[in-house]
C-alpha cells in the first residue's frame, strides 16, 4: 500500500528530477537574440512522468491486494474455503524456448516464418521491402555481434569498424577495378576478417573492460581515417556510384532489383542463423561459452584462451565485413557517418535487447529496434535516446534479454543405447 | 630542418592546456574506478552537461543584467551544482542496481547511459555548434607572451593546480577523502567498520563530476563553441589519459593527462592536424598492450 | 619403485616481497596416491598453481613425465593449456565449474584439449567433426556414470550440490585425460557420506593406473588414501613420508599444534 512516507519519496524524486532537467530541457538560448526561451512544460512533464513511473509498482501492489481480498470475498459469500495463493515461481522456460527446443515444433515454426518472408514482398510496396531488406541487414549484423559478445562474451565497441572495412572493400575494388559483388563479397569479409586477426591478436589478453574501450578506439580511428584520408576515400564526400548485386549477367528493372535483393538478403539470413547455430553446438561454441563464464578454469581444463578468443573475434569481423559488402551494394554509396560508434551502439543494443547468445532473441531485437522507429515517424527522432535507454533498463531488469539462452538438452535415452552398441 | 624553439613553445604550451583538461576529466575515471572499479563511460556526457549548464546559467544572468564576476561565479556554481547532480543521479541509476552483476553489465548500463545523455542533450538543446561566451578576461600582465599563448591558456593552467590541490587536501585530510581511500583498498571492510559505502560512493561521483564540469567550462571558453559530441571523445581521451597514468591513481591521472596532452599537440603540430584522435587512441591501444599498468599503477593478479 | 610422474625441484614462489613457496621439492610416482598437507595458508594452492601454469614460479623447475616411458619435460613456465595438454589436470578448492553450462556441458569442455574441430569443422560438419562430437559425448558421459553424476546430465552445474559440484570437478578433470590428477581439498563441506563415496572414487581412479596428489584437511581421509604424505609450512616442506611416519613426525606435530 502507499503509505505517507512513500508520497513524500515519489514527490522528492519528482522534484529531483524536475530540477536535474530545469536548464537542458527548461531553458533554451534563442541563437537570434541571445534571449532565454523558457520551455518550463518541458519540466512539468518530466514531473509528471517521474510520478507515474515511481507509482506503477505501487499501483501493481494495490492491484494484487484488491485482488487477493476480491478472491477472499467471492469464497467467504459462496462459502468455500479460500485457496491459498500460490506465487508462480517455478521456473519455466519461454514459450518460444519451449517451441525452439521440440524439433518437430521448430521445424514447424521456421517453416512457417520462411513461408511468410518469401511471400511478404508481394503483398507490400517496396518502401516497405527496402525497410525490410535494412532489418535483414542489421539482423546479420546483430548475429555477427552475437558470436563475439554474446557466445565470447567479449564487449566489442568498434564491430562497426569492420562493417566500414568491408563496405569500403567493395566501394574501392569496384571503383578502382571494377571488382563486381559476388567476387567483392568473400573479399570483404575476409579482408575485415584479417583486421580482425590483427587487432585481436594484441588486444584479446586484455581485461573485458578495456577491452571495450580499445575496440571503441579502433573503430574512431577507422572512421576517421575514413574521413581523412581523402586521396584513397573521397572523405566525407564518400564513393557513390557503387552497383548492385548482379544476376547472372542479365538485366533486371529497379523493382526486379529490389526483389531480388530482398531474396538474396534472405538467403544470408537463413545461412547465418544456421551457421551461428552450428557454431553453437560445437565443441568451439561450448568453449566460448565455458571462457565466458571462467577464464581460469577454461585454461586450466587445457583451452586455448588467446586462440579460441581470436576465433570468435576474427570470425565476427568476417560477418561485419560481409555485411559491410551487402550495404554497400544496396545503399548504393558508402560514406564514413555510416560507421560511427553509434551504429555500434545500436548494434549492441540489438543484442542485448533480444538476449545475449540467443538467436531467436538477436533476430527479434534487429525486428523490434529497425522497424519500430521506422514506423513510428514521429518517435524516430527519439530512437537513439530509446537505444541508449534500452542498454541502461535491460542491464538492470532483465540482463538475459528478451530470450533467454537454452542449453541444448541431450537425449540421454539414445546416448545410453549408443554406449551398449560401442561398448559390446 | 631548422628548429622553431617558438614554435616548440607554442606547441608546449597548447599541450599544457589540453593535459590540464584531460587531467581534470581523468580525475573523475580515476577516482569512480579506484573506488568502484567501473569504467564511467557517461563521465564525459556529465563534462558536456556542465559545459551546456555554465552556457545556460550565463546567458540567463547577462540578460538579467549582471556583472560579469557574479555572472562567471554564479554560472560556474550551477555548472558544478547541475554536474554533480547528473553525476549522482546517474549512479544511483544505471550503476547502483548492478554493483554485484557481472563485469560487463555495468559497462554496457554505462555506454547506454552515455549515449542516453548525448541524445538527451541534443533534443533538448539543439544539435548545431553554440557559440560559447568568452568567460575569460585578457589579462595586461601577460601581454609580453601573447604570442606564445593566450590568458584563457595561463587561467586553465592556474585553475587546474588550484583544483588539484583542492582535491588532495580532500582527498588526503578530510573525513570523506580518508573514507574513499579506505573504501578503495577493501569495500567489505570498509563497510565493516562503519563506513557508509553508498554515501562515499556518491561523494566520489559527484567530486568527479564536478572537476569535470571545471574541465568544460574551462575548455569550451577556449574554443568558443559547444555541441553535444564534446563529451564523448573528451571522454574517451581522458579515460585513455587516466589509463596511461594507472588507472586508480590520482597522481596517475594528472601525469597521464599532462603526456596525452603533450603527445597530442606535438603530433598534430609536426604532423598532421587531422588525425588528432587517431594519435591519442593508438596511444592507448599501445599502453594497454603493452603497459596495461599504466606509468604510475600496479599490476592486478588475480587470486585463484 | 616406479617411474616419477611429478618432479617438481626447487620451487619457490614470491608474491612481491613474501615468499610463499621456498624451495620445494616433491616427487610423485605413477599410481600413487600422494597427498600434500599442512596447515591453512602454508602455500598448498599456491604449489598447485605454480606446477599447472596458473602462477610463474619464481625460481626452481617442474617436471613432468607425459605418458609411459616417456622422457620427463620442463613444464615451468608454460601456460595452463598446455600444462593440460600434456596429462596434468586439476580441481579447484573453491569450486569453478561453469555454472550455466549443463553437467553434461562442464565435463564435454574437458574433452577440448583432445580434439580438433575448429571454425570449419563446426560449420560444414564433416564425418571426422561428427564422430569426434559423438566421442566427446559419449566419453564425458561415461565419465558423469563413474562419478554418479548421470542422472543430472541436462542440469545446470549450478543447481547441483555442493558434494555433486566437487565430484562434477574431477570428472571434468578427468576428461582430460590426465596421467596426473590434483585434487584441491575435494572433500571440503562434505558430509561423512559424500566422503566415503569420495574415498572410493580416488581409490578407482588410481586404480586405473592415473597418479592423483590431494590437498586435503580431512586426516581420516588422508591417511587413509595416500601412500606418500609430504607436509609444509610456511612454504618449505617440513616434513615427507608414509601416512605412519607422520603422523609421528615432532615437526608435524609442532606445525598444527604449535609450540
Amino acid at each position: 500500500m502507499i503509505t505517507a512516507k512513500d508520497i513524500r519519496r515519489i514527490l522528492l524524486v519528482s522534484g529531483w528530477f524536475m530540477i536535474l532537467t530545469l536548464p537542458i530541457l527548461g531553458m533554451r538560448v534563442d541563437p537570434l537574440s541571445d534571449n532565454i526561451l523558457w520551455r518550463l512544460k518541458n519540466v512539468m512533464w518530466v514531473g509528471l512522468g517521474t510520478v507515474v513511473l515511481q507509482s506503477l509498482p505501487h499501483l501493481w501492489h494495490l492491484y494484487l491486494y484488491l485482488q487477493a481480498g476480491m478472491i477472499r470475498l467471492w469464497h467467504h459469500l459462496m462459502g468455500t474455503p479460500p485457496h491459498k495463493i500460490v506465487e508462480k515461481t517455478a521456473h519455466r522456460d519461454s514459450l518460444i524456448n519451449r517451441v525452439i527446443t521440440n524439433p518437430r515444433q521448430r521445424a514447424i515454426l521456421c517453416a512457417v516464418v520462411l513461408t511468410l518472408t518469401i511471400i511478404y514482398p508481394q503483398v507490400v510496396n517496396e518502401y516497405q521491402i527496402n525497410i525490410m531488406i535494412m532489418a535483414f541487414l542489421y539482423i546479420m549484423l546483430g548475429l555477427g555481434l552475437n558470436i563475439v559478445v554474446g557466445m565470447a562474451g567479449l564487449l566489442d565497441l568498434g564491430f562497426v569498424a569492420f562493417y566500414a572495412v568491408g563496405a569500403y572493400t567493395y566501394a574501392l575494388l569496384n571503383l578502382h577495378y571494377g571488382i563486381n559483388f559476388w567476387m567483392a563479397l568473400p573479399l570483404g569479409g575476409i579482408f575485415a576478417g584479417i583486421f580482425g586477426l590483427l587487432l585481436g591478436f594484441p588486444i584479446l589478453r586484455l581485461r573485458g573492460d578495456y577491452l571495450a574501450i580499445v575496440t571503441l578506439g579502433f573503430g574512431e580511428i577507422i572512421r576517421v581515417i575514413l574521413e581523412n584520408w581523402i586521396e584513397l576515400t573521397h572523405g566525407v564526400a564518400g564513393i557513390v556510384n557503387i552497383p548492385g548485386p548482379t544476376f547472372f549477367g542479365l538485366g533486371l528493372t529497379p523493382s526486379q532489383k529490389i526483389l531480388y535483393l530482398y531474396y538474396l538478403m534472405v538467403l544470408f539470413v537463413v545461412i547465418t542463423i544456421f551457421v551461428v547455430n552450428r557454431l553453437q553446438d560445437s565443441r568451439l561454441g561450448r568453449a566460448w561459452l565455458a571462457l565466458r563464464e571462467d577464464e581460469i578454469a577454461c585454461q586450466a581444463m587445457g583451452i586455448d584462451k588467446r586462440r579460441t578468443k581470436l576465433a570468435a573475434f576474427s570470425l565476427g569481423a568476417f560477418w561485419a565485413g560481409i555485411a559491410g559488402v551487402v550495404f554497400a551494394a544496396q545503399n548504393r554509396s558508402v560514406y564514413p557517418v555510416s560507421f560511427s560508434f553509434l551504429e555500434s551502439a545500436m548494434i549492441l543494443s540489438i543484442v542485448v535487447l533480444g538476449g545475449m547468445g540467443s538467436i531467436v532473441g538477436v533476430i527479434l531485437g534487429a525486428l523490434i529496434l529497425i522497424l519500430l522507429p521506422e514506423y513510428l515517424r514521429e518517435l524516430s527522432q527519439y530512437r537513439m535516446l530509446f537505444f541508449g535507454a534500452i542498454l541502461v533498463l535491460m542491464m538492470i531488469f532483465r540482463p538475459q534479454g528478451l530470450i533467454s539462452v537454452v542449453r541444448r538438452k541431450y537425449d540421454i535415452d539414445s546416448i545410453k543405447a549408443e554406449e551398449k552398441e560401442g561398448g559390446a | 630542418m631548422h628548429f622553431d624553439s617558438q614554435y616548440f613553445i607554442e606547441l608546449f604550451a597548447s599541450g599544457l592546456t589540453k593535459g590540464s583538461i584531460y587531467a581534470l576529466i581523468a580525475l573523475g575515471y580515476t577516482m569512480v574506478y579506484g573506488i568502484v572499479g567501473l569504467i564511467n563511460f557517461a563521465h564525459g556526457e556529465i563534462y558536456m552537461i556542465g559545459a551546456f549548464v555554465f552556457f545556460l546559467a550565463s546567458s540567463l544572468l547577462t540578460v538579467l543584467g549582471l556583472p560579469m564576476w557574479a555572472m562567471i561565479c554564479i554560472a560556474t556554481a550551477a555548472s558544478i551544482f547541475w554536474a554533480g547532480g547528473y553525476g549522482y543521479t546517474v549512479e544511483k541509476i544505471a550503476y547502483k542496481p548492478l554493483r554485484n552483476a557481472p563485469r560487463l553489465s555495468p559497462l554496457i548500463s554505462a555506454i547506454g547511459m552515455s549515449v542516453f545523455l548525448q541524445n538527451y542533450v541534443m533534443l533538448g538543446q539543439t544539435e548545431k555548434y553554440l557559440g560559447f561566451p568568452e568567460v575569460i578576461p585578457e589579462f595586461d600582465f601577460l601581454e609580453p607572451f601573447a604570442s606564445t599563448f593566450s590568458s584563457s591558456d595561463f587561467v586553465i593552467w592556474v585553475t587546474t593546480v588550484i583544483v588539484m590541490l583542492i582535491l588532495t587536501w580532500i582527498i588526503k585530510f578530510t573525513r570523506t577523502g580518508k573514507a574513499m581511500r579506505a573504501t578503495a583498498q577493501d569495500r567489505t571492510m570498509a563497510e565493516l567498520v562503519g563506513i557508509n559505502v553508498n554515501q562515499i560512493i556518491s561523494a566520489t561521483f559527484i567530486i568527479g563530476s564536478a572537476l569535470a564540469a571545471v574541465g568544460g567550462i574551462l575548455i569550451s571558453s577556449h574554443t568558443g563553441s559547444i555541441h553535444y559530441y564534446i563529451g564523448f571523445i573528451a571522454g574517451i581521451k581522458a579515460f585513455t589519459a587516466a589509463v596511461l597514468g594507472g588507472i586508480g591513481s590520482i597522481p596517475g591521472a594528472v601525469l597521464g593527462g599532462l603526456v596525452l596532452g603533450m603527445a597530442e599537440s606535438f603530433a598534430t603540430g609536426y604532423f598532421s592536424s587531422a588525425y588528432e584522435d587517431v594519435f591519442a587512441f593508438s596511444l592507448l591501444v599501445l599502453i594497454l598492450i603493452f603497459r596495461p599498468a599504466g606509468l604510475l599503477g600496479r599490476a592486478e593478479t588475480e587470486k585463484v | 619403485m616406479s617411474e616419477p610422474i611429478l618432479q617438481v625441484q626447487n620451487l619457490t614462489m614470491d608474491f612481491g616481497g613474501i615468499r610463499a613457496l621456498n624451495k620445494l621439492d616433491i616427487t610423485v610416482h605413477s599410481g600413487e596416491i600422494a597427498a600434500l598437507i599442512g596447515p591453512n595458508g602454508a602455500g598448498k594452492t599456491t604449489f598447485f598453481n605454480c606446477v599447472t601454469g596458473i602462477y610463474k614460479p619464481t625460481a626452481g623447475d617442474v617436471f613432468l613425465t607425459p605418458g609411459k616411458g616417456e622422457k620427463p619435460v620442463s613444464i615451468k613456465g608454460l601456460k595452463p593449456n598446455i600444462v593440460t595438454g600434456k596429462g596434468l589436470s586439476r580441481t579447484f578448492q573453491n569450486i569453478r565449474l561453469f555454472p550455466k553450462m549443463t553437467v553434461l556441458e562442464n565435463v564435454m569442455i574437458g574433452r577440448h584439449c583432445r580434439t580438433k574441430t575448429f571454425i570449419l569443422g563446426a560449420i560444414f560438419r564433416p564425418p571426422r567433426a561428427r564422430r569426434e562430437e559423438r566421442e566427446i559425448l559419449l566419453h564425458s558421459y561415461r565419465l558423469l556414470e563413474k562419478v554418479g553424476l548421470a542422472a543430472f546430465a541436462n542440469d545446470f552445474a549450478e543447481n547441483l550440490s555442493y558434494g555433486a559440484q566437487r565430484r562434477l570437478e574431477i570428472a571434468r578433470a578427468l576428461a582430460t585425460e590426465p596421467h596426473l590428477l590434483l585434487l584441491d581439498e575435494p572433500a571440503a563441506g562434505m558430509n561423512p557420506q559424500e566422503t566415503e563415496d569420495l574415498n572410493a572414487l580416488i581409490r578407482e581412479i588410481a586404480a586405473e593406473g592415473l597418479a592423483v596428489l590431494l590437498i586435503e584437511h580431512d586426516m581420516k581421509l588422508v591417511m587413509s588414501l595416500s601412500q606418500r604424505i609430504f607436509v609444509v609450512d610456511y612454504g618449505s616442506k617440513i616434513a615427507e613420508g608414509t601416512p605412519k611416519e607422520i603422523r609421528s613426525n615432532p615437526a608435524v606435530i609442532k606445525a598444527y599444534l604449535g609450540e
